[in-house]
């Protein structure tokens, strides 16, 4: 084999990389919008409402957009607990009032359709429901995010540390923790 | 190895046959075990100076992709994401990928020919820093081809490249390409610094050093300034993000214009290590085509040295829309100010050499010439830059994107274009085609003004950079249009450049050792040169050893006395060139590229693990140990040639 | 080309200083350039022409060469005396841009995000504090006092018809101080790239009359007007027990969060998303519906909501002038 040939063999392998693209990469801007039921999740709230009570937002029904290992989704996550206040309860995954969200307990079930009914229906002593005020994509990406918090997301895609003042070691560099429920069994199971 | 020994130096020339066993000693081993091991400088020149140009088309590609995205407005031929990942790819590549290491690899192609010696000072060492770029190189590509390249541009300011800003391991790729492009760039500094000052022909003194060889001193120098900034800032980057320091961070105790101080620090002489050889460019081929010794050489010598010092000055004119204190940005503005006058002189003197010379109109001369109109238009926007109030304006616009461009292509490409032109008969044997290099020339200067001279009025009439695209009420429209075409006509005349290189090569026109008629030692050599450069290593006598007898009367011509069947060299004093001692070179290693394969997976995994580091450490001592191991052979084979007193 | 996003076209003394300066250093630079390249192309055009065989001259270098050695040297110190005039000129002008009289200065905190501009009024009296977003009004003849935060990368506010640039640095405050002395609105647009959206991160600002400013600043004060009709008060039930409250804030009503621009007076705007489309119902119904589609990487996310909620929603938010 000549050097040319060589090098022929590289620029083709070069290119063939083009359709391989890594999904943990991927910058999914727009959602797609229904692409099958959202699972079977209880319709009525549990836990108390934000704010105000009223009729929300009522969204018609979005595609199921969890991508946990999704480097944009997780950071979007980080912004979003930033940003909806859920360090008042849980600060940085430690817990203070809600309990911690980086151990490997969890009392309401840790897979992503739990986590996403916690988050939407709230659970009692005092997780709020945040349906109709938080959009469903938005959920998903915390979702993902609140998993990475006990490590559960692979190191390239979790967030690295913050700008911000440091309480905890960046999501990427946490041990994964072998999440198990400790509450009574949760209602909704993974399909 | 070295020995200390009286070096013959007799004034008749060697034996006949001595060519023949020279040639086996020097030449490529064969097969492609023996392509991945060559250490002969020319083959790496060569093959260091494809790679580079094959990086440029790939950034013109990406270049041209953003062109045809402005081209008008409020277009969606490429959405945000991926023109950020565009036009920082192109800004890295032509940067880091290109501009840089070709001048390198001229440098290590052309110095030792010039200053008649037969290799460079650590050939295993600059053939390891040649796999180092490319694979580098190929690296980045690969992350950009996999949807993973960097997108934060090519200087990477955080924290948008930092860990919150800058999710998944995008960033991370172009800091650790950083990384290769440092360690290639120190290491061909070490090497050329080391083989001018140690390497040069007897007789060849401080004095009679020519300029493109000054040039090539000068920026290695300057290298080895400048990139322990940017290897140290892209390494504080790296740990940020993968490590969880706090540098850039702020709320503990970080400082965010650290980066852009770091960056610029380097960023800044940067553009000197493109600019420098291309002003070494210039010199060589001026001097030819007009038929006589540049003008001034003294104050030509002395121009080169303090450009390189002034360039250390002006990093924070990057800077000027930060909150530094304002008498500060003065003094830099003076820097930036004061580093025309040497630049100037430069130019004065290429003048008054065409004034007072006889010229002969050839491609190479053309390029020359555009340096003139291109290079100068964008000094003085580079002037217009320096000034504090302007800048607050022009700063991050179009503005200074052509200025950047007149710079850089005027400045260092056409310079670099000539320089093929006139050397290509040199490293092919063959005459590239003239009227082809005139319609090569035409187009690129016709499409270089029209692309980006629009783009000065673009920025004055308020577009920023790095926008993917704009509004059509903003009436920015005909002008993009414009540009794009000139955009265009550019790629073009580079087609036309492939076209005519790969052509001559085959057909063209056989060259002789100096078919210009040129006054440096690499045109005593054969065209292409003989795998040993020189039959017998020239002693020099002048400043032209070419074109005037030797001033030193009674010195002798040639090096004689060197072994036949050993890669053995004559090292000389620093300033005066004196023989000084035998030094051997090593043989072709298959090591130097085995031990740059283990340091890329070293740099690659050290990505996504801090521990690919220990053990990466590890894998590169195997190899790099193996390079290093004495063979017994080899070693007697040394004693054996050592002289007694 | 647009007159309102135009260094060459100052509405104020920081930009008119600047534009002095600039046309003064296009002369010098033009007066270099000319010799310059004439000196070049007379050269060329008067040297004898040569092949590769004439012989070089190396007799040259052995003479003095007097005169062009004099002709060089003095081109290299004119240019050096044009250069220090070049310094002189760019120094004093800094010293004019320092040297804005700020007697009566209006305050304003503007902090930059990711993609778009809050701005602060400031005030001695904390109630008469208030916030908007992407649309700077100001005094004629009055100067105005910048500061500068940013709350998540590097941006830069540039407003060319009335000063240069100035980078908002995340955990530094910069200042800058501008007059406008025309009145007229003037686009700016973020100068450093931040991310996905840097392309479409634009503002105004607006220069009034003084009697005009001080309206536009008393309506600003004032919250929310309520809604009358059915549709606009299913609108603000929409908004303040929906998703919108978790970022806007509609002072006036529950709404108070800051993460997402203040949405008050957001109907006597020209334009949404910081410049990036016109403030028309339509507009506004398809940046609520969905965001990606007009700025895609924006933080606001898509809101497919049933057509008479949609219309509700927009006609709340149309009565907040």
């Amino acid at each position: 084999m000549s050097a040319r040939g060589l090098t022929c063999i590289v620029a083709a392998s070069m290119l063939a990389l083009l359709p391989a693209a890594c999904d943990r990469e991927l910058r999914k801007l727009s959602k797609p919008q229904s692409g099958g039921p959202v699972p079977a999740i209880g319709d009525k709230p549990v836990g108390m409402q934000p704010g105000q009570p009223g009729p929300g937002l009522q969204e018609t029904s979005s595609a199921r957009t969890y991508d946990g290992q999704n480097a944009y989704e997780l950071n979007q996550g980080k912004r979003l607990f930033r940003w909806y206040n859920c360090g008042g309860c849980h600060a940085q995954g430690g817990g203070g009032m809600g309990p911690p969200l980086m151990d490997d307990k969890w009392i309401y079930g840790h897979e992503p359709d739990q986590i996403y009914d916690t988050i939407m229906n709230g659970r009692p002593n005092g997780m709020p429901a945040f349906r109709g005020r938080i959009p469903q994509e938005e959920v998903w990406q915390l979702v993902g995010y609140v998993r990475s918090m006990s490590g559960q997301a692979s190191p390239a895609a979790a967030p690295g540390r913050s700008d911000g003042i440091s309480a905890s070691p960046a999501e990427a560099r946490r041990t994964r923790e072998n999440p198990r429920t400790t509450g009574p069994e949760p209602p909704v199971k993974t399909p | 190895m070295t020995r200390r020994s009286q070096a013959s130096v007799k004034r008749t020339a060697p034996a006949a046959g001595a060519a023949a066993l020279l040639e086996q000693t020097w030449r490529d081993p064969p097969g492609l075990v023996g392509w991945l091991s060559a250490i002969n400088h020319k083959s790496i020149g060569r093959r260091f100076i494809v790679s580079a140009f094959g990086f440029f088309v790939a950034g013109g590609l990406l270049a041209a992709t953003m062109r045809l995205q402005l081209a008008r407005p409020d277009n969606h031929l490429v959405g945000p994401d991926l023109y950020n990942q565009i036009f920082t790819l192109h800004g890295t590549t032509m940067m880091f990928l290109f501009a840089v290491p070709v001048m390198q690899a001229m440098a290590v192609y052309l110095v030792p020919l010039m200053i008649g010696a037969r290799s460079t000072a650590f050939p295993r060492m600059t053939a390891y820093a040649f796999w180092m770029y490319l694979f580098g190189g190929l690296m980045i590509f690969a992350a950009f081809l996999l949807g993973m390249g960097p997108d934060a541009g090519w200087f990477s300011y955080v924290p948008l490249a930092g860990p919150d800003y800058g999710p998944g391991k995008r960033n991370d790729f172009w800091a650790q390409l950083i990384t290769f492009t440092e360690v290639s760039g120190l290491l061909i500094s070490i090497d050329i610094i080391t083989t001018v000052l140690r390497l040069r022909a007897p007789g060849m003194t401080f004095a009679r050093i020519p300029l493109f060889v000054w040039a090539m001193l000068v920026t290695a120098f300057m290298i080895i300034f400048a990139m322990p900034a940017v290897m140290l800032g892209s390494t504080m980057l790296i740990m940020d993000r993968l490590v969880s320091t706090h540098f850039f961070n702020y709320a503990e105790g970080g400082d965010v214009l650290l980066w852009q101080h770091l960056f610029w620090f380097f960023g800044h002489p940067e553009v000197y290590f493109i600019f420098i050889p291309g002003l070494g460019f210039m010199s060589a081929i001026i001097a030819t085509f007009a038929r006589r010794p540049v003008f001034g050489y003294p104050a030509m010598v002395m121009s080169i040295m303090a450009t390189s010092f002034l360039a250390f000055g002006l990093w924070v004119h990057h800077m000027f829309a930060t909150n530094v204190p304002e008498l500060g940005k003065a003094f830099f503005t003076a820097m930036s100010m004061m580093i025309a006058v040497p630049t100037a002189t430069q130019i004065f003197c290429w003048i008054a050499t065409l004034a007072t010379g006889r010229v002969n109109f050839r491609t190479p001369l053309l390029f020359v010439l555009g340096f003139f109109f291109i290079l100068v238009i964008g000094g003085l926007t580079g002037l217009m830059l320096g000034s504090v109030p302007i800048d607050l304006q022009v700063h991050d616009t179009y503005f200074v994107v052509a200025h950047l461009h007149y710079v850089l292509i005027g400045g260092a490409v056409f310079p670099l274009f000539g320089a093929w032109y006139y050397w290509f008969p040199k490293i092919t044997g063959r005459m590239m085609d003239e009227r082809l290099g005139k319609w090569n020339f035409w187009l690129f200067f016709a499409g270089f003004n029209v692309a980006f001279y629009p783009m000065h009025h673009l920025g004055l009439a308020g577009m920023p950079r790095r926008v993917y695209t704009y509004p059509a009420d903003m009436g920015w429209g005909p002008l993009n249009l414009l540009s794009t075409v000139g955009a265009v006509t550019i790629a073009v005349s580079v087609l036309l450049f492939i076209v005519n290189a790969v052509r001559s090569r085959r057909h063209g026109a056989i060259a002789t050792d100096n078919p210009w008629g040129a006054s440096s030692l690499e045109w005593a050599a054969a065209s292409p040169p003989a795998a040993y450069n020189f039959l017998a290593p020239p002693v020099v006598g002048g400043r032209e050893p070419l074109w005037e007898a030797s001033k030193d009367v009674g010195a002798p011509t040639y090096v004689t006395g060197l072994a036949l069947d050993v890669r053995e060299a004559l090292a000389t004093t620093p300033l005066d060139a004196r023989p000084d001692h035998r030094y051997i070179f090593p043989q072709p290693s298959i090591w130097p590229f085995v031990s740059a394969v283990a340091t890329t997976i070293m740099f690659i995994a050290s990505i996504f693990s801090p521990w690919a580091i220990v053990w990466g450490s590890l894998l590169v001592a195997v190899p790099v140990t193996a390079w290093f191991w004495p063979k017994r052979a080899e070693t007697e084979k040394h004693l054996a040639l050592e002289k007694r007193p | 080309m647009n007159a309102i996003q135009n260094a060459l076209q100052s509405a104020g003394p920081q930009a008119a200083q600047i534009e002095q300066l600039w046309w003064l250093t296009l002369a010098v630079c033009a007066i270099a350039f000319v010799p310059t390249l004439g000196a070049l192309l007379w050269s060329l055009w008067r040297a004898p022409r040569a092949t590769e065989a004439t012989p070089a001259d190396t007799a040259i270098v052995s003479q003095p060469e007097r005169r062009t050695r004099s002709v060089v040297v003095s081109a290299v110190v004119i240019s050096g005396i044009g250069l220090a005039f070049l310094l002189l000129a760019s120094v004093r002008t800094d010293h004019a841009l320092a040297q804005l009289p700020l007697e009566d200065a209006l305050n304003i905190q503007v902090t930059g995000h990711r993609w778009w501009w809050d701005i602060q009024y400031d005030d001695p009296d904390p109630s008469k504090i208030f916030s908007t977003a992407n649309e700077i009004y100001i005094p004629v003849g009055r100067p105005v006092v910048i500061t500068l935060l940013s709350d998540d990368v590097i941006h830069s506010l540039w407003v060319p018809n009335l000063h240069g640039k100035k980078d908002l640095i995340p955990g530094q405050t910069a200042t800058m101080q501008i007059r406008a002395d025309k009145a007229g609105t003037y686009r700016g647009q973020c100068a450093e790239f931040c991310g996905l959206q840097h392309a479409f991160m634009a503002f105004t600002v607006t220069a009034l009359p003084a009697a005009d400013f001080d309206a536009w600043r008393a309506a600003q004060l004032e919250p929310a007007a309520q809604p009358t009709d059915e549709k606009a008060k299913r609108g603000e039930q929409l908004f303040t027990s929906g998703s919108c409250m978790m970022c806007h804030a509609i002072q006036g009503t529950t709404a108070n969060a800051r993460m997402a621009p203040n949405l008050t007076h957001v109907a006597s705007r020209r334009t949404l998303a910081a410049g990036t489309v016109a403030n028309t119902p339509q507009n506004l119904a398809a940046w609520i519906t969905d965001p990606q589609k007009i700025k895609p990487g924006v933080n606001m996310p898509a809101h497919h909501l049933p057509g008479g909620d949609l219309d509700a929603l927009v006609t709340y938010l149309g009565t907040l002038k």
